[in-house]
C-alpha cells in the first residue's frame, strides 16, 4: 500500500467545482479549490503494477504542481480532455524520482526526470505516424494498448502519478539526471522541456520581437528558452507580480509590463498604432512578431491576438480555457500555434536538463509540502504569483 | 487709478484666504507672519477696443502703417495665438477676431486676395472647427474655413521650410506658407511675460526639429525665469531664431494685453481681496462653493471649462516685434508685477482648474506638475519667491485622469516612463526622440486632436528648474499615487504639509503665498 492523492472526479462534483470557481468570486475564493467539493482525496491504495517489459517503479523525490493540474482541480479545464483520462488517477507529471527496477542501461536507483507522455512504445501498440517520426507528444494511440486511457502519467488510472509515494514509468519516458543537478532544479526539467518545445514550434527570426503573456513557471521558462535557443531580439514579458518582474529581468526580459498596460506599452515599443473597438480591449495595427500565451487564461489569449502584428504568430503554451474572439486571427492573418509537452525525439528534454543546470533558477522551487498537507499545497500553488512563489512541489517521501 | 500690487502680512485680523484647488477652491487660514503676494487691482480696460486696434494698425512702431504694406497680388498670412491663450478663454468677441477682421478689411481695400489664416499651435493639439470659430468669429470662419483657415501642422514636411540655422547652430524651420509669404501678420495675446515677442513666429509655427533647440532641460534650467525674457535662455534662443526669420520674411506683429478681470461677475469674489468682500461676495462664495461641490464631476468640469473671462484689453500695439514687445511687457508688468522683499523657506500656490494645455479637456497629473513647478513657480523676476532648497506647497487634487484623445502620449509617459525615472535629463536623453518620432502619436497629432508625442516631455522640462531648486514638493489634497509617481508628497491639510516640510526647512519657516489667479508676477528683491 502507498500513500497517494487520488483524483476521483464524479460528474456531479466536477460540475459543482466548476460552477463555484468559474465565477469571478469563486476565482478569488481559492480556498474552495481544496475545500469540500475537491475532486481530490488522500488515500492509501495499492501500488500500481508494472504493465510489462521496459517498465519500472519510480519513487518521486519531488513532484511539481502544474497549472494544468490546477485547471483540473478547479473544473476550469476543458471537457475535451475527458476521453483521454481514466478514473481514478493520481495527478503529478513534473517529477524527479528514483527508479526501483533495473532497466537496460539504467540500473535501479537511478535519479530520473520524466517525459509524462504515454505514447505507442509505452502502450505496446504499433507505432503511430507521430511516434514513428519522433513526435511522441502527438501520439494518436493515447487511449489504447496495454494501459488504460491517459494522455500522460498523471491522468492514467494504471500508472499512478507523481503525487504519491510510487508510480510506474516506461523506460522511454525517463531521462537520467546528472549527479550535480539538485532535485529543486531537476523537477523543473519537465516544464522546461515544454518551454523548449514551444519555442521550437515557431520560426523565431533573428532580431524579431516577442511577448510572453504570464510570468508563472511556463512564462519564465519560455523566456529562458527563447533567450538560450533563438536569436530573438526584444522580449517583453507581461507579469502581474513584483517578484515575477525581477525574475523575468534576470532571465533577460527587455522590459516587464503590468497586464493592464500591456497593449499601450507594446504599441509604443513597436511603434504600432492602437485602436479601441466599441466593445472589447484595445488592439494594435503593427505589434510584436510572436506572442507566447503562458497563462492558460482566455484573457491572455485574447490579449495575444490583439498585440501581434499582421502575419505574426501566437503560441498557445498554457492549457487554454474559455473562448476568445478570433477576429484578429482572421483579419490579421495570424498563425495560431499549439505547443503541448515536448518533442524532437527527446532533444527538448536533453536541452531542458542542460538548461536546468546552468540557468539562474535558484529559488524557483521555494516551498515543498508533504502529501498530507495537500490542501495547503494546492492553495499555495493557486496563489503562487501573489505569494511570490514560482513552483510549489510535493515532497511525497516526507 | 488702480492700486498697485502689494504683500500682505498675515496677522490676527486677516480673514481666511482664497485658495484655488483644481476645479474647486477653499478659504484657508495661513500661519501668522506668512506673506501673501497680491497682484495690482485689475486695470481699466480700453473703452473702444476697435478704435485702439485701428489706431495701432495705422500707427505702428518701427514700420509703415499696415495698409502701406498691403499690395495687390501679394501673399498675406495671418497667424494667431491658439487655444492656449488667454486663460481662461475670453468672452466673445475675442480680441483676435476684432484684429483679424480689421486686417482683412484693410487687405480687401488694397486688393489683396491671397490670404491664409493659420493657428500658431506648434505641437499643441489642433483646434476644433468650433474652437476656431469662437476665436476668429463667425464671419471670418465662414469665409475662410476650411481651405484658408487652418491649424499649423508641424509634421507636414512638405509644408515646412528650413530657413537656416542661427549662429548657435539652431535649426529654424517653420510653416512654409507663412515663410514664403510677402507679409505675416501675427495676432497675439500676451497673458504672461513669457509670451509674444520673438516667441510668436519662432515657436507658434515651428516644427519639432526647431523647437528642440529651446524646449529642453538645459535651456529651461538656465531660464530664471522664463517669465523674465532678459534672464531666460529660452528667450535668447527665440531671439536668435527671430533674426533668421527676419532675413526671410516680414512680420507685422499685433500684440494685445488683458487685465486681471479673470472671473465673471457671478464669481466676482475670485477677483477680489478677501477682506474687501462685501456681504454679497460672501454669500456668493458660499453659494458657488456649495453648488460646485454638489455637481457631478463631469458637469462641474464642463461648467469650469465654459467659464469665459470678461477681460478688459489694456493695450494694443502693432509693428516691428522688437519695438512692440517692450510696450507689451510694460503692460503685463503694470497689471501683474508686485515687488516682494526677499525669499522665504516655503512657497504656497493654489493651482486652478486650467492651464494652457487642458482647455476643453482634462488636467492630467503631468499638466498639474507643469502648471505648478513650471508656470506658477516661474511667475517671478529676479529670484524665485522660495529660497534654494526650500519647499513648495501646492493645492491640487492631482486626480489620476487623462483625456485619451487629447493626451495619448501623456498616458504612456505617466504609466511607463515616469515609473522608471523622474529625472528630466535622463528622460530627455533616453526617451524624447522615441516619443517625438512615434508614428502613431504623429498620426493622432495630425488627424485627431492629440498633443504631439513629445509634448509631455516639454511639460516635464517646464518644471526642471523648480525640480533642481526645491528641497521638497508637497501637494495638499493630492492623490497619493499620482503625486508619489511624480516624486512628490501629498498631505491632507496645510498643517500636515508644514509638518512634513519640517524635515527640510525646520519648524518655524518663513512662508509666502502667491495669490493667483488672477496672475501675479513676483519681483523678488
Ligand atoms: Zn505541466
Ligand atoms: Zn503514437
Amino acid at each position: 500500500m502507498i500513500l497517494a492523492l487520488e483524483y476521483h472526479r464524479s460528474p456531479g462534483r466536477f460540475i459543482a467545482a466548476r460552477s463555484l470557481t468559474a465565477t469571478k468570486l469563486g476565482g478569488r475564493m481559492s480556498g474552495m479549490i481544496a475545500g469540500n467539493v475537491s475532486p481530490l482525496r488522500l488515500i492509501n491504495r495499492q501500488a500500481p503494477e508494472l504493465p510489462g517489459e521496459g517498465w519500472t517503479r519510480v519513487t518521486p523525490r519531488l513532484s511539481g504542481i502544474c497549472g494544468s493540474d490546477l485547471g483540473l482541480l478547479t473544473g476550469r479545464s476543458s471537457p475535451y480532455l475527458s476521453p483521454m483520462t481514466s478514473m481514478p488517477f493520481v495527478p503529478g507529471h513534473e517529477v524527479v524520482g528514483e527508479t526501483q527496477d533495473d532497466l537496460p542501461g539504467m540500473p535501479k536507483g537511478t535519479r530520473v526526470v520524466m517525459d509524462p507522455v504515454l505514447s505507442c512504445v509505452a502502450r505496446g501498440t504499433p507505432e503511430c505516424r507521430w511516434c514513428a517520426s519522433g513526435h511522441q507528444s502527438r501520439c494518436d494511440h493515447i487511449t489504447t494498448g496495454r494501459i488504460s486511457a491517459g494522455l500522460q502519467t498523471g491522468s492514467c488510472a494504471d500508472t499512478g502519478g507523481g503525487w504519491s509515494r510510487q508510480f510506474v514509468a516506461h523506460a522511454s519516458q525517463l531521462h537520467a539526471v546528472p549527479d550535480e543537478l539538485p532535485d529543486e532544479r531537476a523537477v523543473l526539467a519537465e516544464p522546461l522541456a515544454c518551454a523548449v518545445h514551444s519555442v521550437r514550434r515557431v520560426k523565431v527570426a533573428p532580431g524579431s520581437t516577442a511577448v510572453i503573456i504570464g510570468a508563472g513557471t511556463v512564462g519564465l521558462l519560455t523566456l529562458l528558452a527563447l533567450r538560450e535557443l533563438t536569436e530573438v531580439g526584444a522580449v517583453y514579458v507581461v507579469a502581474k507580480h513584483g517578484h515575477q518582474q525581477e525574475k523575468a529581468k534576470a532571465l533577460g526580459a527587455t522590459a516587464v509590463i503590468e497586464p493592464r498596460k500591456a497593449i499601450r506599452a507594446l504599441r509604443r515599443v513597436t511603434a504600432a498604432r492602437m485602436h479601441t473597438p466599441e466593445i472589447g480591449g484595445d488592439f494594435l495595427l503593427g505589434g510584436v512578431d510572436v506572442a507566447f500565451e503562458c497563462t492558460g487564461g482566455s484573457s491572455g489569449l485574447d490579449t495575444s491576438l490583439r498585440l501581434v502584428r499582421a502575419g505574426g504568430t501566437v503560441v498557445v503554451s498554457g492549457m487554454p480555457n474559455g473562448g476568445v474572439d478570433l477576429t484578429p486571427l482572421w483579419y490579421r492573418e495570424l498563425e495560431l500555434v499549439g505547443a503541448y509537452c515536448s518533442g524532437a525525439d527527446g532533444a527538448d528534454f536533453a536541452d531542458a536538463i542542460r538548461l536546468a543546470g546552468t540557468a539562474p533558477l535558484d529559488g524557483y522551487v521555494g516551498t515543498t509540502y508533504p502529501l498530507a498537507r495537500w490542501r495547503e499545497a494546492i492553495n499555495h500553488a493557486a496563489d503562487a504569483g501573489r505569494l511570490g512563489t514560482v513552483k510549489v512541489a510535493f515532497d511525497p517521501a516526507r | 487709478m488702480s492700486r498697485p500690487g502689494f504683500v500682505l502680512d498675515v496677522d490676527e485680523r486677516t480673514p481666511p484666504l482664497l485658495m484655488h484647488q483644481g476645479e474647486g477652491f477653499r478659504l484657508e487660514r495661513l500661519p501668522l507672519g506668512a506673506k501673501v503676494i497680491y497682484p495690482p487691482d485689475s486695470l481699466p480696460g480700453i473703452r473702444n477696443v476697435d478704435a485702439a486696434i485701428r489706431h495701432a494698425l495705422l500707427n505702428p512702431h518701427g514700420t509703415e502703417p499696415l495698409p502701406e504694406l498691403l499690395t495687390p497680388g501679394m501673399r498675406l498670412t495671418i497667424v494667431f495665438d491658439d487655444l492656449s491663450l488667454p486663460l481662461p478663454q475670453m468672452q466673445t468677441p475675442d480680441v483676435r477676431q476684432r484684429i483679424i477682421e480689421q486686417v482683412l478689411e484693410m487687405a480687401a481695400a488694397k486688393g489683396v486676395d491671397d490670404v491664409e489664416l493659420i493657428a500658431g499651435n506648434a505641437l499643441h493639439r489642433r483646434m476644433t472647427p468650433a474652437e476656431l470659430r469662437r476665436t476668429v468669429g463667425d464671419r471670418v470662419f465662414q469665409a475662410f474655413f476650411p481651405e484658408h483657415l487652418k491649424n499649423h501642422d508641424a509634421e507636414d514636411h512638405d509644408n515646412l521650410l528650413h530657413m537656416g540655422k542661427t549662429k548657435h547652430g539652431e535649426d529654424v524651420e517653420i510653416n512654409r506658407r507663412a515663410a514664403e509669404s510677402d507679409l505675416i501678420v501675427y495676432v497675439n495675446i500676451t497673458l504672461t511675460a513669457m509670451s509674444g515677442g520673438s516667441k510668436s513666429v519662432s515657436v507658434g509655427l515651428a516644427s519639432y526639429k526647431s523647437l528642440k533647440h529651446h524646449h529642453n532641460v538645459h535651456t529651461l534650467r538656465h531660464s530664471n525665469s522664463f517669465n523674465d525674457p532678459p534672464n531666460s535662455a529660452m528667450h535668447h534662443s527665440y531671439d536668435r531664431m527671430k533674426g533668421v526669420i527676419d532675413d526671410h520674411v516680414k512680420v507685422f506683429t499685433v500684440e494685445t494685453t488683458v487685465n486681471n478681470n479673470t472671473f465673471p461677475s457671478s464669481m466676482g469674489f475670485l477677483n477680489k481681496r478677501e477682506w474687501e468682500w462685501n456681504v454679497r461676495d460672501q454669500a456668493s462664495y458660499v453659494a458657488v462653493k456649495r453648488a460646485n461641490e454638489l455637481l457631478p464631476a463631469k458637469t462641474r468640469r464642463r461648467i469650469w471649462q465654459s467659464t469665459a473671462a470678461p477681460y478688459g484689453v489694456t493695450g494694443v500695439h502693432a509693428g516691428e516685434q522688437s519695438e512692440v514687445h517692450p510696450l507689451t511687457l510694460e503692460n503685463v508688468h503694470r497689471q501683474q508685477l508686485t515687488e516682494v522683499n526677499g525669499q522665504s523657506d516655503v512657497a504656497i500656490y493654489g493651482l486652478p482648474y486650467v492651464c494652457p494645455y487642458n482647455v476643453n479637456s482634462v488636467m492630467n497629473p503631468i499638466l498639474v506638475m507643469s502648471l505648478g513647478l513650471g508656470y506658477f513657480f516661474n511667475l517671478y523676476k529676479n529670484k524665485p519667491i522660495v529660497r534654494q532648497g526650500g519647499v513648495a506647497i501646492f493645492y491640487h487634487p492631482v486626480p489620476n485622469e487623462f483625456h485619451p484623445v487629447h493626451h495619448p502620449s501623456y498616458i504612456d509617459f505617466f504609466e511607463e516612463i515616469l515609473t522608471e525615472s523622474t529625472d528630466p535629463v535622463l528622460l530627455e536623453t533616453k526617451y524624447e526622440e522615441q516619443f517625438a518620432n512615434d508614428p502613431w502619436y504623429i498620426q493622432l497629432y495630425r488627424n485627431s486632436y492629440a498633443y504631439h508625442g513629445v509634448h509631455p516631455f516639454y511639460m516635464w522640462y517646464w518644471g526642471a528648474h523648480a525640480l533642481e531648486h526645491l528641497g521638497d514638493v508637497i501637494f495638499v489634497g493630492g492623490n497619493r499615487k499620482t503625486t508619489s509617481r511624480m516624486g512628490f508628497r501629498s498631505a491632507t491639510t496645510l498643517a500636515d504639509a508644514l509638518e512634513m516640510a519640517k524635515d527640510t526647512v525646520g519648524s518655524s519657516p518663513s512662508i509666502t503665498y502667491q495669490h493667483a489667479p488672477p496672475l501675479t508676477l513676483a519681483d523678488v528683491r
